[in-house]
């Protein structure tokens, strides 16, 4: 049996491995390995809970800002703290851009070139690709001379001898199924993509002076509101978010949109390769009533088993029976055992490398492979992102997503069930991309709205200094990162941070198996997808892109030993 | 066949662009970085006879932010710099290739272009345990980082991560994170801190060696002149307040609303060399002063572990706006809980004094500094 080693899996964040085993031009067995270490739990105890936001922002620099929300509201939650209803809706702008930029960066640059074929666009005819995209939007860059520039540029790129990054591609590769026309399309929009998502990010800046890595703010949001005054959120920095907003909106429905409807249905058959696991889990996120009422969140909190839509079962943060962590095949040790789980507030870290001295050619996958733990719910592997929101959302009997979802059905003539699988899982960030883009607007219908009503407030001030807070708390912040579900614990003893654990989208999906023998989300959705030519791993990076992997947040601390012999040499 | 990599002005001529075309994107590139305009010959020429530098990309102990940072870049965009002014030959963020392919890719650049390519590295390395913290492709990053960096022409260490070891570095720093420049000696290494830098200024610094075919000036801390030459203190537009002494005191509050200082809530601005004041973030949309939050020193070494953020800063040597980090010495930015009191708030008049004592103390210690070096 063939053992096919992709590694390093690109255009991804973090550092990811993947090890497959082929038979008769099929994987049969999988394993995913988080392959750096940081060690951000250890590095937060002992902090200031008001700093830990800025901290755990830095596991990821891909989804910034969604690992500071989860953390003021971790903190928040232990400290009983409720923010003004502007600094809900400033976290809920920040988040809609967010998603926006990071769901289309993953489109067109992690993504796209698993489906697009960039040598075959240099011959394409402009004129057929301009009718083509002229039928699919009214995206105005569209003229035949505008494509034939582009391919010119194409060219002169190629026959220059130096690819860059499109060096040493899969080009050619017959599960590439596009004309070079739609080709040319891709590539025209990865540019103007590239172009286009450092803008919509500049609602970050605004409301958190930079981007990526905005300021968050324990109580509220930084930024204050004075429409009288040049130093503070005045009418000028809202009309600027208001048009980021607008503008965002119209390239992800005239570019994005169209173009993933335009791409799927030369990949049909992806619409049964690469489901993988049958459970969803979803947080939810984007408070309409604050971050208590999750009845009105519009992405609603909730676990499918099974693919049962019809029912939703409850998610509890705080239940020590629900989220639990297992290292039976992480590089970790546990007190108690190699193979109990633990709830993240009485988490333990403890490193234990037992992995191949390196350089190595194979894991040893029958031991501990990863530096992922891995989560359960209540036992069950689950998948996260945006294929769970959806799935949540619709099972939930939320009337905008099931509209959305069975109209994008219809176009495609395709069932409910091609949503479990590699295609329904990139059609349903695109999807949700689409209500994000109105949410955020009416966010910021609500935001002026409440400014007009003589309502400036973004802080709450009431706990922010220590001697208010309680000699002991412990707290649980939930959200949706545009990967899926986030949530970080934390337990304050004496003013400081005494235990903190995060355990992120790309934990839930990316990780080893647990020590029942069951396999997370990628390891599973590989079972089963073609490998037309092992040498050329294109389908596996279909199928594993299309959770948008993000692991250098998945990978936990460990402590070694509980004490460290070694002294800091770096400084 | 071996095929010759063509010049940048080739590659322009081949996309269309004429002579007056090329003469006038060179001459932005040169008001772009601040040459005056006797320099634009030497950019010209340099255009004309280069082929598209080959660049390496590596990521190691890091989050991808330099990589988010760099794309965000407005002027030149970040298309522009990929297909036309240099080869990305390998970069985990972008590359189509993968495993072995793209492994395939990046030596074939470290053969061809030996002695010739730049190396830029987003992340610290771990060196602990042998570096088995971060492995990529079976190998250490380590072991890697010690293959690439002997055939390089130059490094450029992104970003905090690498060029002070940043979070993961951090008090107790578990795995040994160590920046570049402690790992890597006999090659050129140009730090280029924050978390992330500023887009415009890892394009700017790419730019840089592009047209002029050199390293920028750096400081003693091997940083770009042009970009952490001034505190972010010295930049700031809400300078004026901290001199009439008009401070935050409390989020929101009215002064907040007002945007005075924000020196009390814990700003690091003082003590932090960074270009935000002056470039400000995301093509000088805002930089978090002006979004009301305190600079929390992110392109200075040991930031993480200099104070909580909210805690102000005691005291901070070197008044003058003339000063430099090398005139100073390494800031020590620890924060205290200690009352303002400990630093009093100067005046205008008051400021001007302690000014030129401190120049006048500085450029002393400096002569006497270089006298004893010689």
């Amino acid at each position: 049996m063939a053992r096919i080693v992709v590694d390093p899996i690109t255009r991804i964040e973090g550092h990811l491995r993947i090890e497959a085993e082929v038979q008769n031009g099929k994987i049969v067995n999988a394993y995913s390995s988080g392959t750096m270490v940081r060690g951000f739990e250890l590095i937060l105890k002992g902090r200031d809970p008001r700093d830990a936001w800025a901290f755990t922002e830095r596991a990821c620099g891909v989804c910034t800002t969604v690992h500071a929300l989860a953390s003021v509201r971790a903190v928040e939650n232990a400290l009983n703290i409720t923010i003004p209803p502007n600094a809900e809706l400033v976290r809920n702008l920040m988040f809609c851009a967010q998603y926006m930029q990071d769901h289309v960066v993953h489109f067109y640059h992690l993504h796209a070139l698993d489906w697009v074929d960039v040598v075959s666009a240099l011959k394409a005819d402009p004129n057929e690709t301009s009718r083509i995209a002229q039928s699919i939007s009214n995206w105005p860059k569209s003229s035949p001379k505008y494509f034939a520039d582009l391919q010119k540029r194409l060219t002169a790129f190629v026959n220059s001898g130096q690819l860059g990054i499109f060096a040493n591609g899969y080009w050619g590769h017959p599960a590439y199924k596009l004309p070079p026309e739609v080709n040319l399309i891709g590539v025209a929009h990865y540019l103007e993509a590239l172009e286009w998502q450092k803008e919509i990010v500049k609602v970050h800046t605004i409301f958190g002076g930079k981007n990526p890595h905005p300021n968050y703010l324990v109580g509220g949001a930084p930024c204050s509101v004075n429409i009288d005054e040049a130093n503070a959120i005045n009418s000028e920095r809202l009309a600027m978010v208001g048009q980021l907003l607008k503008d965002a909106k119209e390239f992800i429905n005239q570019v994005y949109i169209p173009d993933l409807l335009a791409v799927a249905p030369y990949y049909l058959d992806w619409a049964g390769i690469g489901g993988g696991l049958p459970n969803y889990l979803a947080y939810g996120d984007l408070p309409t009533n604050g971050y208590a009422d999750v009845a009105k969140f519009k992405f609603p909190r909730g676990a499918i088993l099974n693919r049962n839509l019809n029912e939703v079962f409850e998610v509890d943060g705080s239940d020590a029976e629900q989220v639990q962590e297992f290292i039976s095949h992480s590089w970790y040790e546990y007190s108690d055992g190699n193979d109990v789980g633990k709830h993240p507030w009485i988490g333990e870290t403890k490193l234990n490398y037992t992995g191949p001295k390196p350089p190595y050619e194979h894991l040893n996958v029958d031991e501990k492979y990863s530096w992922l733990k891995t989560p359960r719910w209540k036992g069950n592997p689950m998948e996260v992102g945006p294929l769970s929101r959806m799935l949540v959302a619709y099972a939930s009997g939320r009337k905008d997503v099931q509209e959305l979802v069975n109209s994008v059905l219809g176009k495609l003539g395709a069932p409910v069930s091609a949503l479990f699988s590699t295609l329904g899982r990139t059609a349903a960030r695109g999807l949700e991309t689409i209500l994000i883009a109105d949410w955020g607007l009416e966010f910021y219908d609500q935001l002026l709205a409440n400014i007009k009503n003589g309502d400036t407030r973004m802080f709450n001030k009431e706990k922010w200094e220590p001697d208010t807070w309680p000699s002991e708390a412990k707290g649980v912040g939930l959200s949706e990162a545009p990967r899926g579900a986030l949530a970080h614990w934390i337990v304050i003893k004496d003013k400081l941070i005494d235990n903190y654990q995060l355990v992120v989208p790309s934990t839930w999906n990316a990780s080893p198996r647990d020590p029942k023998g069951q396999m997370s989300a990628y390891e599973s959705s590989l079972i089963g997808t073609p490998v037309a030519n092992s040498e050329q791993p294109l389908e596996i990076l279909r199928t594993i892109h299309s959770f948008d992997p993000c692991i250098a947040c998945a990978v936990h601390l460990y402590d070694e030993k509980g004490t460290y012999v070694h002294q800091i040499q770096t400084f | 066949m071996e095929q010759k990599p063509l010049t940048i002005y080739e590659n322009m001529k081949m996309q269309g662009y004429n002579r007056r075309d090329f003469l006038k994107f060179a001459s932005w590139m040169a008001a772009f970085i601040g040459v005056e305009a006797s320099g634009l010959g030497k950019i010209v020429r340099a255009m004309e006879t280069k082929p598209r530098l080959p660049v390496v990309w590596f990521h190691f102990q890091e989050c991808t932010c330099c990589s988010e940072s760099f794309i965000r870049s407005s002027h030149p965009i970040v298309s522009d710099i990929v297909l036309d002014k240099i080869s990305l030959d390998y970069t985990e963020t972008l590359q189509a290739a993968a495993g072995h392919q793209a492994e395939a890719a990046l030596h074939a650049t470290m053969e061809k272009y030996k002695g010739e390519y730049l190396m830029l590295v987003e992340g610290s390395v771990p060196t602990e345990e042998d570096g088995i913290y971060c492995c990529i492709g079976g190998r250490t990053s380590l072991d890697i980082l010690k293959e690439a960096a002997a055939g390089a022409k130059a490094i450029v260490a992104w970003g905090s991560c690498a060029s002070n070891g940043c979070i993961q570095a951090a008090n107790p720093n578990p795995t040994g994170a160590t920046p570049i420049h402690k790992l890597i000696s006999g090659t050129p290494i140009i730090n280029v801190p924050g978390c992330p830098p500023i887009a415009e200024v890892m394009a700017g610094t790419i730019v840089h060696l592009l047209a002029f075919d050199r390293i920028p000036q750096l400081d003693g801390l091997g940083r770009p002149k042009a970009f952490y030459s001034r505190r972010v203190h010295d930049t700031c537009y809400r300078r004026p307040n901290y001199d009439a002494g008009l401070f935050v005191e409390s989020f929101d509050d009215e002064n907040a609303k007002r945007g005075y200082c924000l020196y009390k809530m814990g700003c690091r601005g003082p003590v932090t060399y960074n270009a935000c004041g002056v470039t400000r973030w995301n093509n000088g949309v805002s930089f978090p002063i002006q979004s009301g939050h305190g600079c929390i020193g992110c392109s200075e070494a040991n930031f993480w572990d200099n104070g909580p953020f909210y805690q102000h800063l005691a005291s901070f040597p070197g008044f003058g706006i003339e000063t430099t980090a090398d005139d100073i010495g390494v800031v020590l930015g620890v924060a205290t809980a200690a009352g303002i009191a400990a630093h009093a708030v100067s005046t205008n008049i008051r400021k001007k004094k302690l000014i030129s004592e401190e120049i006048e103390k500085n450029r002393i210690a400096r002569i006497e500094k270089e006298e004893g070096g010689l």
